[in-house]
C-alpha cells in the first residue's frame, strides 16, 4: 500500500504481470469449479472489454475464447471496427448479432421516443438525442438529468427531464443492455462457456450498469481496478492502440455522450484518485493537489460518489429471500 | 403557516417515500440523501410534487441540497418561494 505522503497517480501502479497471473488464476479457478470450458465476450471496442478478452485468452487461451460484436441503431461506426480488431488481434472467433432487429421488436426505440415526447413533444424522425448531468464541480446543486436533442437542421436544446421521462428513456435504453446479455447467455449456454462482465473498479463502485444487463455475468475480471490500473494493463497485454486511445463513450444514444457527461463527473484519471483518496481516507488536501481540484471541488466529488453508492446500492443485491435456504446457501 | 408546509411535506414524504411508515422519517433537519429516503430519482417527484402543489417553478439554480435536501429546508424554501410570489 503506498503512503498518503506521495499519493499521486503512481499510487495506482501495479505489479502487471503480477496482477494478470492473479486474474487468470481466478478466471481458471472459476471454469474449473463450474466446469465450464471457455468464455464469451461481449466487445464494445472500448478499453474495459478488451481488456477483458486479452485476460480470458491468457488464462484460456483463444481457442477458448467467443466473442461477440453487437451493434445497434445508436452504436458509432467505429465501434464494430474496433471490436473486430480485437478479436483478430488475439486469435479468437467471434460473430456479429445486430441487435437493432430485436430492439425494434421489443420497442425500444418506440418506447424512446415516447419518453422523450414528454418533454419535447416535437421530438421524432431525424432527431438526435442523449442525456447528460451537470458537473458536479462547479457548485453544489444536485445532478438531475436533462436531455439534449438535435432537430433535424442541427440545432441543439437541453431540456430537464420529468420523472416520468427520465425513468421512461432508461427504461427503454436499459434494453440495449439487456438484450445483449441475452445473446452471451445464448451462447454460453450453447459453449458451456461462462459470461463475462466486463466492468472497471469505477463503473462497479458507482453502479454503472444495469441491472440482469451488463451488470449480470459469470465473472468480473477487471470489477477490482482502477480505470487507470486497466488502461496500464491493457498496454502490458497488448491491446492495440487504437483502443487504448478510444475517448470513453456511452455508445448507447444517438447523439455522442462522454461518459463523463453521462455518468462520472470527471475524467476518469481524476475519477480514480478521488475514489481512490476516498477508499483511503487519503487528506483532502493531498487528493486536490494530485487532481488540481481545490478542496471544496474534490469534497463535492467524494459526496456524489456517496451518493451514487446509496442510489445504486439496488443494482448491487441478489434476490431477497424471507430467510436463508442452508442446504444451498450454506 | 410553516407548521402547515412542514406537515404537507412530512406526510408526502413518508406516504410517497417510506410506505406510510412514519418511524422512518428521519428529524426534519436530517438529510433525506444522506439518510438514504430520497435519492436523484425521489428529487424528480420532489421537484414535481412542489411544482404541483405550490404552483411555483424550482429553477434549476435552486436544486441545492439546503433547498431540497430536508424537511427543515424545505419548509424554508417552500415558504420562501411563497413570499417572493406573493410579492
Amino acid at each position: 500500500m503506498t503512503t498518503t505522503t506521495d499519493f499521486g497517480p503512481r499510487t495506482l501502479d501495479l505489479d502487471l504481470a503480477a496482477e494478470t497471473d492473479r486474474i487468470v488464476a481466478m478466471i481458471r479457478g472459476y471454469l474449473t469449479t463450474h466446469r465450464r470450458k471457455g468464455a464469451v465476450v461481449a466487445l464494445s471496442g472500448g478499453i474495459d472489454s478488451s481488456v477483458t478478452a486479452a485476460l480470458c485468452v491468457a488464462a484460456l487461451g483463444p481457442g477458448r475464447v467467443f466473442g461477440l460484436h453487437m451493434p445497434e441503431r445508436a452504436s458509432s461506426p467505429e465501434t464494430i471496427s474496433l471490436s473486430r480488431s480485437i478479436s483478430d488481434h488475439f486469435g479468437f472467433d467471434s460473430v456479429v448479432e445486430d441487435i437493432a432487429t430485436t430492439l425494434e421488436a421489443v420497442g425500444c426505440y418506440r418506447r424512446y421516443d415516447e419518453a422523450v415526447r414528454r418533454v419535447v413533444p416535437e421530438y421524432g424522425e431525424g432527431w438526435k438525442s442523449k442525456i447528460v448531468l451537470p458537473s458536479v464541480v462547479d457548485d453544489d446543486a444536485l445532478r438531475l438529468y436533462s436531455i439534449v436533442v438535435e432537430d433535424p437542421q442541427g440545432e441543439r436544446s437541453r431540456h430537464r427531464l420529468t420523472i416520468e421521462a427520465y425513468l421512461g428513456i432508461v427504461a427503454a435504453t436499459n434494453f440495449k443492455q439487456r438484450v445483449r446479455k441475452m445473446l452471451e447467455y445464448h451462447h454460453a449456454d450453447r459453449l458451456n462457456y461462462v459470461t463475462t462482465g466486463t466492468p472497471n473498479r469505477l463503473e462497479y463502485d458507482q453502479g454503472f450498469f444495469v441491472k440482469l444487463g451488463d451488470g449480470a455475468a459469470d465473472i468480473k475480471p477487471i470489477a477490482h481496478l482502477y480505470k487507470t490500473q486497466v488502461y496500464a494493463l491493457a498496454e502490458h497485454l497488448g491491446v492495440p492502440e487504437a483502443v487504448r486511445t478510444r475517448p470513453s463513450t456511452t455508445d448507447t444514444y444517438s447523439l455522442a455522450q462522454s461518459q463523463e457527461e453521462f455518468y462520472f463527473s470527471l475524467p476518469h484519471h481524476l475519477m480514480d484518485l478521488c475514489l481512490y483518496g476516498l477508499n483511503h481516507d487519503v487528506p483532502v488536501d493531498q487528493v486536490a493537489s494530485a487532481t488540481g481540484l481545490t478542496a471544496e471541488q474534490v469534497e463535492r466529488v467524494y459526496r456524489d460518489i456517496e451518493q451514487k453508492r446509496r442510489t445504486t446500492a439496488y443494482l448491487h443485491e441478489p434476490p431477497v429471500l424471507v430467510e436463508n435456504v442452508p442446504e444451498i446457501h450454506g | 403557516m410553516e407548521s402547515q408546509i412542514t406537515q404537507t411535506l412530512r406526510a408526502f414524504i413518508t406516504d410517497n417515500y417510506l410506505f406510510g411508515d412514519r418511524a422512518r422519517l428521519p428529524a426534519d433537519d436530517a438529510s433525506l440523501l444522506e439518510t438514504g429516503v430520497i435519492d436523484s430519482t425521489g428529487v424528480l417527484e420532489l421537484i414535481e410534487f412542489l411544482e404541483s402543489e405550490y404552483g411555483f417553478t424550482v429553477e434549476d439554480t435552486e436544486t441545492l441540497p439546503e433547498n431540497l435536501g430536508s424537511v427543515a429546508g424545505l419548509t424554508r424554501y417552500v415558504s420562501a418561494k411563497q413570499r417572493q410570489g406573493a410579492a
